[in-house]
């Protein structure tokens, strides 16, 4: 979707503010947020590109204005509505539900440590397919604007690059954030040469590099 | 209930809270009252109806406060500057090259590391959302989630890093990698002159986490001098 969360190339968003020492959580509530979402996301109910797609969702004012574990909380909770964990009602209340059942956590204490040091991810696939364009090939990024979620950024759409690196198969993004299928294949990091991203007033020699995956591009 | 219903209010105060630099909290602090209640509720249902377990709640949030952040990196980092057969491996399968020391799991799973070189410097940006190496560099800093650093690294990397008092010369290559997939990046900084002497753990402790992001170089604090 063509949303605020899409600001690569935006200019008007001030300047960057840097706090010295940071520390982790700056206050007790964000800490405890992060730890709920990954709590629940235990129960595999929906998936990281679901969960990406949610915060998109997020009316664009309210996106602006609000800090970062605000929005994880408001996107918690849609989902955890959404997917019939919890109801409206009960997040109101407080108060679980008169007859509902009583579950069994899904993540344990014992399961916290490995998903810092041996996680296996969820969106790579071990699986043979050929891909469709070659190390050193020129590409052009799709110029589409699909409303749903999508991981190609508008700074890219349309644009001429060169594939650098072939990083392996992956879930795609617009159908999987919807459960419509993880319909695997390559993705690509892809040169674009920062003067045919900006035009003629960019540095010469700079470039960034995207991943891509292969319904992004289409040959040169 | 709408969505609105739980995004007004707490969001409102937050708008207020512009100006940090150095009173950044207050933008922290402005917001939750309301916040701290609601998440305080919301943790007691679930407590509750057995979704969650409160211990594992408390163990991942002490994982994310003191057992991952950029200390895993800088090792990285520091064993690739003594082991030039390491940085071999760290630059050609970057992620098992970082499983040799005991790092990996969630948010770096596939990790690319891209090294700077007095002709190129590197610069690591997620313009969609936060992507970041978790278990090298922990939890972003806000400045890297924010709209400022999101929207303008990608088109003006240049002014970006002057921002954090970083001057590129004209004939280096500038190379921004935006995050927009599964892959997560480390950026290898230069190992600063004058350092031959030192041992592998006293050249981790000068690599910061802004320099594996890109948005520094390494340095070496004068002498007697501690940053």
């Amino acid at each position: 979707m063509n949303g605020v969360h899409d600001m690569g190339g935006m200019h008007g968003m001030g300047p960057i503010q840097y706090e010295k020492n940071e520390p982790v959580f700056h206050a007790r509530w964000e800490g405890r947020v992060l730890a709920l979402t990954r709590a629940i996301g235990a129960w595999r109910k929906w998936n990281i590109d679901a969960g990406r797609y949610q915060i998109e969702q997020i009316p664009a004012a309210d996106y602006l204005r609000m800090s970062y574990y605000e929005k994880w909380f408001t996107r918690l909770v849609e989902l955890m509505v959404k997917h019939g964990l919890v109801t409206h009602a009960e997040v109101e209340s407080g108060k679980r539900a008169k007859g509902s059942p009583k579950a069994t956590p899904a993540l344990t204490p014992a399961m916290v440590a490995p998903l810092v040091s041996n996680w296996k991810s969820a969106t790579g696939r071990d699986v043979r397919l050929a891909p469709s364009f070659k190390v050193g090939q020129r590409v052009r990024a799709r110029n589409i604007n699909p409303p749903g979620h999508t991981r190609l950024p508008r700074y890219a759409r349309g644009k001429l690059g060169t594939i650098d690196r072939d990083h392996g198969v992956y879930v795609f993004p617009d159908t999987n954030a919807q459960f419509l299928g993880e319909k695997p294949q390559h993705v690509y990091s892809v040169l674009f040469a920062a003067r045919e991203l900006w035009g003629a007033e960019a540095a010469p020699r700079d470039s960034v590099y995207l991943d891509l995956w292969d319904d992004y591009l289409e040959p040169a | 209930m709408t969505r609105r219903g739980f995004v007004t209010g707490a969001g409102a105060v937050a708008a207020q809270g512009h100006g940090h630099g150095g009173g950044h909290e207050h933008e922290h602090q402005a917001v939750p009252s309301d916040l701290t209640l609601r998440v305080k509720a919301l943790e007691s249902l679930l407590v509750e109806k057995g979704l969650v377990d409160r211990a594992a709640l408390d163990a991942l949030v002490d994982t994310y406060e003191h057992k991952v952040g950029p200390r895993n990196g800088a090792r990285v980092v520091a064993r690739a500057w003594v082991d030039p057969a390491y940085k071999q491996r760290l630059l050609t399968d970057s992620t098992a090259a970082i499983a040799e020391l005991g790092y990996g799991g969630q948010q770096g799973e596939y990790m690319v590391v891209v090294e700077n070189t007095p002709k190129v410097h590197n610069l690591v940006v997620c313009t969609l959302c936060s992507c970041y190496p978790w278990p090298v560099l922990g939890l972003p800093p806000v400045w890297y989630k924010s709209a400022p650093y999101r929207s303008r690294a990608v088109i003006d990397p240049r002014g970006v890093v002057r921002e954090f008092g970083l001057e590129l010369p004209e004939d280096v290559d500038v190379r921004v990698w935006d995050s927009t997939a599964e892959i997560r990046y480390l950026v290898l900084p230069e190992r600063p002159a004058g350092t031959e002497q030192l041992s592998e753990d006293r050249l981790a402790a000068l690599v910061t986490r802004d320099a594996m992001i890109g948005v520094a170089k390494v340095t070496v604090p004068k002498a007697g001098g501690q940053r």
